[in-house]
């Protein structure tokens, strides 16, 4: 809400010297929020002055343009001798006009300096200004003209034109709808400003006797007070005066014609949306009603409207001819031979206005105000000032009678401890300054001694429903700025969770190992799902999908992250980078059944029953949190040290074994062949048996379609599995302390054969004195035959107790290769 | 050799004169002192200490002599090899050092040789900031909440006073979930953790959660349609706007230094009465004159944007089952993003979700 000094000052005494930015901090510190503050016409300075067209001879030129060469009166101050030559190209205008000239040394917005200059053969001795070119709106199609009499030639043309102003944008905040009016922000400039107030709404309504234009409301609930009174004789031509229409322009409204912007300024100055109807152009009645399905409206802004059975219309014999406080229709608009005015102000329920205006997706500064909350008790006194400016600026008479159909609501009191306001603020208020700050905004309250008080809201603020509310107007009155400040002491807390200690501890574990953590968006698309080459069954295809995706392409949540995490890699390769390790920790979405049931709705009157929220859960897919790590290019570079390491599928792995230890566990890997992987380097991760991801070098086209470096690794795993699976007191090792017996082997087995296999065999077999195994070298070729490799294990043996004698470590050897041959054909390699 | 003197012939055995057994202990020093490393050091022992010395040889005319010229000629020879072996001993320790001196020098290299060959990972900044956050909340006492993220339309909207006819609950801001009539949305704040921890344990409560939440804005250089948000929930006996000053003060403190502290403006949300918006003192100028003037930071205003809070409607206590006559509560929320970037100059929102690994390396694993 724009509002321009000039207009507050009418309605209130603000303080000498008080500048415009100082009123703006106040009102701010009371809840109207400054969101910009400008002085329109300040970039306006020197000798701006009327003039008055004293000759005026048509020239056409060479190249064609047709000039008017004037000699302009511009007052005894300026004239040199009887006036100044001035070259104008505009031609609405003769001898004998009033016009506005800027004379050598004015300075125009844009910095736009006027001299006397040289032009078509004479000395321009100043210019003739448009609208535009004084920023007083986009007319460029001529010069201004006043008003015959309007003015002196030589008078200032700044204040004839009331070109200066200061302007106060304010964020209004939905529950102070009052000060989307002069009136409103007023009362609060008076309240901060310990000034005096003068109601724009409190004139005198004498409508006289009878009704006015007829009027019947079938839907009372959502039109409580509908008002009409009715102008004629009104003279159409009546131009709007440049006081009214420079002040709905800075306000931000366009002047359109008198009728147009004197209903347009009653709104802005009273916060009463008004709508005038050509009264020639209606037929019967004026009906509000509910629309039927299937009626179309053609709205003031020129669309074809249809309508629902949700929205509230304005309508008479023909049909709609209005969408009740939010636009009227083209049918029964004002126009240039309009005459007659009838003219409505009526109080709508909110929510009807906000949803017809969402519906449409049509914000009018009628439905803004509506749907905030109006003040049901203005639309008699609204109709009374619009009649009023009528008359006294187009001419015309009020018809007497007016059209009053219902009543206001009725505004609850509202019961309230009197020490509330202190205890909820924490500021040292009495009862005194609780009743006198109360009174202050406008709520009616009794005097009492009482430990509770009554206060009965004022019609303009809907919003006070609750005590918590009247505590809020307490304490802006008082000033937030007396709140004290005073630390709670919570009781002693638990900490973070275990979950949320072991998910930090990950989190920097990663970036030891190298990975640069990124943040990314959920929303993938069909295509995602395509690109990671997931076939047609794979659960991961079940997704959730969105109602307003941003985009269409990305409507889908993501079950798994790999998409988010190749675009970011896409995105850094796309920006140079060679190599990356990247980590993404994130949630995927899961949808929980199928058809997932409706999550409830339950009332908010009370604590939801334990069935309902059961139901608010059981409708939410599950969204475990996975850790996702993605290698690529060179883990190590290629350096002074020697050749760099290539990030392999091996690298993926032991990322997440890394992290497994990190949380104390020991993770199992598996042959598997799952997308987005490469289908022979795919490891399935287990935990005690149980798969909780995936990891490996990714598929060469899922590489190629997100345009990464081939071979590019990645892994995925279940987060909360591995974080839930770790213990939560670590037990401390046994070991021996016992010398060591070292026994190498080498084993050939089938190529196909997994080395886990192996190695499960020679652990089996050796028995309790193996302590460890590790594979040392794997030999491909001759003597090994083709198509087999040999696999070459140190085993370490250790007692508990004792030094292991020759013959125990080789029996045990022996065991353990035996094993190893039984379940997987292992041949010693001799 | 001469043989052994048995039979008591007095001859004078040359080699173990005085003179001689001066003149070979001297030339055996000579030759140690002159060896100029182990090789040469090792050659002169063998020469002058070994079996085929010519002290060693001279050692074994001892015999020769008659018994009582015996002690006299095996004490000299014995002294001249001790004087030799004491002379090879030091000079080996000499030798000895002076090689280990020098292989050091041999072995040193160009520490200024580049070596970035392991790679070096990072937190990314949200994740950081939103830790230290929690770390200010834990110290005092709180706890950190968690919920979906996929959220129950009641959760995020109804249970906080958002009534059905609210604009927040358009699709212009708002991700809903299919059906369109599942009330299921992509949270629109961290608010339903709040109504969650409110309906899952009794006061006092004293958490903040922060998370990741969800508009429909598109991303430019001031929006995100996914980002993050820290907000903090207190419900106990006899709490009030004093108590949430105080805590928001403390707040301030702990992540932009002592002295820093907050105001509150009035404001509206649907969920606190009374509402207000808290602004922080510039942590850059203070708002000290005459640097407020060209603060970038705070843009000249001396104090900066940073959140919203009040106290806890009672109809907010009322639905997640708190009896609003007994407890009161307030609460709080602002941007982690947006806090981010004040505080460590971030130009452009882009940079927090791209991804670009330069970005996020340059904070490494604290903020």
């Amino acid at each position: 809400m724009r509002v321009p000094l000039s207009w507050l000052r009418e309605h209130v005494d603000l303080p000498r010297g008080l500048s415009a930015a100082e009123l703006a901090a106040r009102l701010t510190a009371l809840g109207l929020k400054l969101e910009a503050l400008t002085s329109p016409g300040s970039d306006v300075s020197g000798p701006l002055v009327v003039g008055r067209v004293l000759s005026a001879d048509t020239e056409t030129h060479s190249n064609g343009k047709l000039i008017q060469w004037c000699r302009v009166d511009v007052g005894p101050e300026h004239n040199d001798g009887d006036g100044r030559g001035i070259v104008c190209g505009a031609h609405n205008f003769g001898v004998g006009d009033l016009v506005v000239v800027a004379l050598p040394g004015t300075v125009l917005p844009g910095g736009f300096a006027i001299g006397a200059r040289k032009t078509y053969g004479h000395i321009s001795d100043g210019m003739i200004c448009s609208a535009l070119e004084l920023g007083l709106g986009d007319d460029h199609t001529g010069i201004i003209v006043l008003a015959p009499a309007q003015a002196e030639p030589g008078e200032d043309a700044a204040g004839v034109l009331h070109l200066r102003d200061d302007v106060i944008e304010f964020e209004i905040n939905p529950d102070r709808a009052y000060a989307l009016s002069v009136r409103g922000v007023a009362r609060d400039a008076a309240l901060g400003c310990d000034a005096a107030y003068r109601d724009p709404a409190g004139l005198t309504v004498d409508p006289g006797p009878g009704g006015s234009y007829p009027v019947v409301v079938e839907d009372t609930a959502a039109c409580p007070v509908f008002v009409t009174r009715t102008v004629s004789g009104f003279d159409p031509a009546a131009p709007t005066p440049r006081w009214l229409a420079r002040r709905i322009q800075l306000v931000g409204m366009r002047p359109i014609s008198l009728a147009v912007d004197v209903t347009n300024y009653v709104m802005l100055e009273l916060g009463q949306p008004i709508h005038g109807y050509d009264r020639d152009r209606l037929q019967g009645p004026i009906v509000v009603r509910r629309a039927r399905p299937g009626e179309t409206l053609r709205t003031l802004d020129g669309a074809e409207r249809t309508l629902e059975s949700e929205d509230l219309l304005i309508t008479d014999d023909r049909g709609p001819i209005g969408m009740a406080g939010v636009m009227g229709g083209e049918a029964t608009e004002i126009r240039a031979d309009t005459t007659a005015v009838v003219i409505e102000a009526a109080h709508f329920a909110p929510v009807r206005i906000a949803r017809t205006a969402r519906r449409h997706r049509l914000i009018s500064e009628a439905s803004r105000r509506f749907e905030r909350g109006a003040d049901p008790l203005l639309p008699q006194a609204a109709a009374q000032r619009v009649a009023d400016l009528l008359v006294e600026l187009g001419g015309g008479v009020v018809e007497p009678g007016v059209t009053v159909v219902g009543t206001a609501p009725a505004q609850p009191e509202i019961g309230m401890a009197v020490d509330l306001p202190a205890r909820i603020t924490g500021i040292d208020i009495d009862a005194a300054q609780v009743v006198a700050a109360l009174r202050a905004v406008g709520c009616t309250v009794p005097v009492t001694d009482k430990p509770m008080l009554s206060a009965l809201p004022p019609s303009w603020r809907p919003d006070i429903t609750d005590p918590y509310d009247l505590v809020e107007e307490v304490a802006r009155v008082v000033g937030y700025d007396r709140v004290p400040s005073v630390l709670p002491v919570a009781p002693a807390g638990r900490g973070r969770t275990t979950a949320q200690r072991l998910r930090r501890r990950i989190g920097q574990l990663l970036a030891g190992a190298g990975c640069t953590e990124v943040i990314a968006y959920p929303f993938v698309g069909t295509a995602d799902l395509d690109a990671l080459g997931l076939p047609a069954d794979d659960p991961r295809r079940r997704t959730i999908r969105l109602v307003n995706p941003l985009s269409t392409r990305e409507p889908l949540l993501h079950t798994t992250l790999a998409a988010a995490l190749l675009g970011a890699a896409a995105r850094n390769t796309g920006r140079g980078q060679q190599s990356l390790s990247l980590s993404l920790v994130a949630p995927v979405f899961l949808p929980a059944a199928d058809p997932a049931p409706a999550a409830p709705v339950p009332h908010v009157d009370r604590r939801p029953t334990d069935n309902e929220l059961k139901g608010l859960d059981n409708a939410l897919p599950t969204q475990p949190r996975h850790l996702a790590v993605l290698l690529s290019g060179d883990r190590s570079p290629a350096g002074w040290w020697g050749p760099a390491t290539p990030a392999g599928w091996a690298d993926a792995i032991t990322v997440v074994r890394t992290v497994a230890t990190g949380l104390g566990l020991v993770v199992e890997v598996r042959q598997a062949a799952l997308a987005p992987w490469h289908p022979g380097r795919c490891a399935q991760v287990l935990l005690d048996g149980a798969v909780v991801g995936h990891a490996g070098e990714l598929h060469p086209s899922v590489c190629a379609a997100y345009g990464v470096a081939p071979r590019t690794a990645y892994a995925e795993v279940d987060l909360d599995l591995l974080v839930d699976a770790a213990a939560e007191v670590t037990p401390a090792p046994v070991f021996s302390t016992m010398p060591v017996a070292k026994e190498d082997v080498a084993l050939v087995v089938d190529e196909q054969v997994p080395v886990a296999d192996v190695a499960d065999a020679l652990r089996a077999g050796a028995g309790e004195l193996l302590e460890s195994v590790r594979l040392f070298d794997v030999y491909r070729g001759d003597p090994v035959p083709v198509g087999r490799k040999s696999l070459a294990f140190a085993l370490r043996f250790r007692a508990p107790d004792r030094t292991l004698t020759e013959h125990e470590t080789v029996q045990a050897r022996a065991a353990a290769v035996a094993e190893a041959a039984a379940r997987t054909g292992a041949e010693q390699r001799s | 050799m001469s043989g052994p003197n048995s039979d008591y012939d007095p001859v004078e055995v040359t080699p173990l004169r005085a003179d001689q057994v001066a003149h070979m202990r001297d030339t055996a020093l000579r030759a140690v002192a002159a060896a100029g490393d182990l090789d040469q050091l090792k050659r002169a022992r063998l020469e002058h200490a070994g079996d085929r010395s010519p002290l060693a040889l001279a050692n074994r005319e001892i015999g020769a002599l008659p018994p009582h010229a015996r002690k006299e000629a095996g004490q000299r020879v014995g002294a001249a090899r001790g004087d030799v072996a004491a002379a090879l001993t030091e000079r080996t320790e000499v030798l000895q050092a002076e090689r280990e001196a020098r292989i050091l020098v041999d072995e040193a290299v160009d520490v200024t040789l580049p070596y970035d060959r392991e790679p070096v990972g990072a937190r990314h900044p949200v994740t950081t900031l939103a830790e230290r956050i929690g770390d200010a909340f834990v110290a005092m006492g709180w706890e950190i909440a968690e919920g979906p993220e996929v959220e129950a339309e009641w959760l995020n909207f109804d249970a906080l006073n958002i009534g059905p006819d609210h604009p927040a609950r358009t699709m212009q801001d708002t991700f809903f979930l299919e059906p369109a009539d599942a009330h299921i949305v992509l949270r629109t704040h961290t608010s339903p953790v709040q109504a969650r921890t409110m309906l899952s344990r009794r006061p006092p409560i004293y958490v903040i959660c922060p998370g990741r939440t969800f508009r429909t804005d598109e991303l430019d250089a001031t929006h995100t349609p996914v980002f993050h948000q820290v907000e903090g929930l207190a419900v106990d006996r006899g709490l009030s706007m004093g108590h949430l000053k105080g805590t928001l003060d403390h707040f301030a403190e702990a992540m932009f230094g002592a002295g820093i502290d907050t105001r509150f403006r009035p404001a509206y949300f649907p969920f606190t009465e009374p509402s207000a918006e808290v602004d922080l003192r510039c942590f850059v100028c203070r708002g000290d004159e005459p640097a407020v003037h060209t603060c970038r930071t705070c843009r000249g205003e001396g104090w900066i944007e940073w959140g919203g809070c009040g106290v806890v409607n009672p109809r907010v206590l009322v639905a997640c089952g708190v009896d609003p006559d007994d407890f009161t509560g307030f609460a709080f929320g602002m941007g982690i993003d947006r806090t981010l970037m004040f505080r460590h100059g971030i130009a452009d929102m882009r940079h927090l979700v791209e991804g670009d690994v330069r970005f996020t390396q340059a904070f490494g694993v604290e903020v």
